[in-house]
């Protein structure tokens, strides 16, 4: 294989309280992916073994956060992303998930693992190995500071190629008519 | 069995070794081991870390609206949810039986996603484990260094994918989160233009899927003492089949079989599946376990999924798929047909099986037709289940007269295989950890079992647990300016 000409932008990205619906959109790139892997390296990503991020260029990160360990993979992203993006309408706006933020928590424990159907000896999962959960879902920028917001449930494959490239470009990336959405 | 790796008697003894997170699959999580001062494995545990509250915030929501939300529980198989939703709430508007063409465009949808699913979880998420090794180097064992050692195997999985998320774009108007399931049937048929542009690629697709099946198959020849072994347990199996015993990813009855491969139940209708199933809560896990309810917690928990389903069903109803599913059986006395990483291969042949299917629909001209929707008599109650990529999946919704969702259940199919993960990395632990320095090669061992039953831990994620609340208060650059607990009750 040649060299690639020129230097390697690192990327990472990670799901928080989404459903990778945001990932598979990026995947959704199709063979354009390997057009990608010639300008990128992965970093952390649920399709490498690396489980925590190091230096990078580009943090993509996918859902809200809605527990403790979110919020601690979402502040590494930050220390370690020059550039972090909020992928999706979960992280842009807590998404589907937040909807929970109006309900009470105590309620929905009880229903779903002490009164809900078919329960033989229910109780409520309290071992310390679970992260402690999150009054709500957040939005990222509640947290974090965030550089992009590309909104869409999911953003569609060419919304993010269409960023990634402008961004690798050293444009500053904008989304026209047809790849933004807010489904 | 290996069943007494669950809780070590005293933990607080113990040296713990996480890994965290699980990568390569689906969702978060996480497993956690306790070792003694030599290596000797005390406890293994999968743990599922993540809550949604889903079942909790669909009440009150109007029905037609939960085919389109449920979705978004699983970016992966959306479209599982989205059928499971629609066929639940074809009985809220008493639409017992669709129209042939809204029945042809939900089967075409969901073959599409099964072949989809599939091509991402063996080839972008567990292929790197079997071309390199498990205890290969970590940064080469991923899809990118796939596609630089074995740049046809990665291309192929990437179009075949690709296939899989058309065939969805088609029928449900968009490859991730669609809308066309509506209680009742569909919205959107298919153009002429869009069934040809299938149609000229779907002969490729089926000759991949023959490669993959050969792939897999020529994997276990080569490793076959690790391959027979790793990770394998004996258990129960439960799947859909259709009414001749052929394997039906769509609709059907369920099948259970026992250990020994005698029927436990058959061609069950799904609205009993409550009279079968029972769950039961771990402290540890946000994930329930179900069991059968005639066999009791201990021994009544069972496997879902490809290798289940390809086990179970007496036949599959097209011809490739039908000749691999008799080898796959075959193959050494029946090796592979037993072994977790059989998976695989049964997977594969899914794969393959799926290919064949969406070829036989798309030159059925029903496809094109208009006649799309069907309602009848309001009824209150609405189960709908199907074989989503990773085994059953099971909705079921109560509406009330206002058209609001009164109650929700959801069993998704990775919880069913919750006990079967478990076990088989205690089994792994067993095998391939106990006494010996922990590496990170070995890790990826525990790993490697997760990965043959890719588990959707996303979907799997049900609600809340009763533990203190953290409420934290964040300045911009993330310090932390004030942290209030709330204490668990
Ligand atoms: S924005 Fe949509 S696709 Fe993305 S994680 Fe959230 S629910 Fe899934």
């Amino acid at each position: 294989m040649n060299a690639p000409a020129r230097p390697r932008v690192r990327l990472a990205t990670t799901s928080l309280a989404g459903c990778f619906g945001c990932h598979m959109s990026l995947l959704d790139i199709d063979e354009r992916l390997f057009a990608l892997l010639d300008r990128v390296e992965f970093d952390r990503t649920p399709l490498t073994d690396i489980k925590a991020c190091g230096p990078c260029d580009i943090g993509l990160v996918e859902g809200g956060a809605s527990n403790a360990e979110n919020v601690e993979v979402l502040r590494e992203f930050r220390r370690q992303c020059r550039i972090l993006i909020a992928l999706g309408a979960c992280a842009v706006n807590g998404g589907l998930p937040a909807q929970r933020n109006h309900l009470d928590l105590e309620d929905c424990l009880t229903q779903v693992y002490l009164t809900g159907p078919g329960m033989q000896n229910g109780r409520i999962p309290d071992d310390p190995e679970l992260p402690l959960v999150l009054d709500k879902v957040y939005p990222l920028h509640e947290i974090v500071r965030v550089d992009y917001f590309i909104p869409g449930c999911p953003p569609s494959a060419d919304a993010i190629w269409a960023f990634l490239t402008q961004l690798l470009a050293g444009q500053e990336p904008v989304l026209g008519h047809g790849l933004i959405a807010y489904d | 069995m290996t069943r007494s790796l669950e809780s070590a008697c005293h933990p607080e003894t113990l040296r713990r070794v996480a890994i965290d997170p699980v990568t390569r699959v689906e969702g978060h999580g996480k497993v956690t081991l306790l070792l003694d001062d030599d290596n000797q494995v005390h406890q293994a545990r999968l743990h599922i870390v993540e809550f949604r509250g889903f079942e909790k915030f669909i009440q009150g929501r109007p029905y037609w609206e939960v085919p389109v939300m449920v979705q978004r529980l699983c970016g992966i198989c959306p479209v599982s949810h989205h059928l499971a939703a629609a066929k639940a709430m074809d009985q809220v508007v008493g639409a017992h039986r669709l129209t042939p063409a809204a029945e042809k465009l939900r089967r075409l949808m969901h073959y599409g996603q099964i072949l989809q699913s599939h091509a991402l979880h063996f080839f972008h998420l567990s292929s790197p484990d079997l071309l390199f090794g498990f205890d290969s180097d970590v940064a080469r064992r991923n899809i990118v260094g796939v596609a630089a050692a074995h740049p046809e195997v990665a291309r192929q999985g990437v179009l075949l994918r690709k296939f899989g998320q058309e065939v969805i774009r088609v029928t449900a108007g968009k490859r991730v989160h669609g809308t066309s399931a509506v209680p009742g049937g569909v919205h959107k048929n298919l153009s002429l233009a869009e069934r040809d542009g299938l149609l000229r690629d779907v002969y490729q697709m089926i000759a991949w899927g023959r490669e993959a099946v050969a792939l897999v198959r020529s994997l276990f020849e080569q490793n076959l003492p690790l391959y027979e072994d790793f990770g394998s347990f004996a258990a129960h199996g439960m799947g859909l089949v259709r009414a001749d015993g052929a394997l039906d990813l769509y609709h059907g009855g369920l099948r259970a079989r026992h250990l020994d491969g005698s029927t436990l139940f058959d061609h069950l209708d799904t609205d009993r599946y409550r009279e079968v199933i029972q769950e039961e809560v771990k402290s540890w896990s946000y994930m329930k376990f179900p069991f059968f309810r005639e066999l009791g917690p201990e021994g009544g928990w069972y496997r879902v999924g490809p290798l289940a389903r390809v086990t179970q069903c007496d036949s599959i109803p097209t011809p490739f798929a039908e000749r691999e599913r008799r080898d796959f059986l075959a193959f050494e006395g029946g090796a592979a047909a037993r072994s977790t990483l059989g998976t695989h291969w049964a997977r594969m042949i899914e794969l393959l099986h799926a290919a064949e299917v969406i070829k036989a629909l798309l030159q059925d001209d029903d496809l094109l037709s208009t006649d799309l929707l069907v309602q009848g008599a309001r009824q209150r109650t609405g189960i709908g289940i199907i074989e989503a990529p990773r085994g059953t999946l099971i909705h079921h919704y109560e509406v009330n007269e206002d058209d609001v969702v009164e109650f929700c259940n959801l069993i998704v199919s990775t919880t069913h295989n919750n006990q079967a993960m478990n076990e088989s990395i205690r089994v792994v632990a067993r095998q391939h950890l106990d006494g010996r320095e922990i590496t990170e090669g070995l890790l990826n061992h525990i790993e490697v079992a997760i990965r043959a039953f890719d588990p959707c831990l996303s979907c799997a994620t049900h609600a809340l647990g009763r533990m203190p609340l953290v409420l934290e208060l964040v300045d911009g650059s993330g310090g932390i300016l004030d942290t209030r607990m709330t204490p668990g009750s």
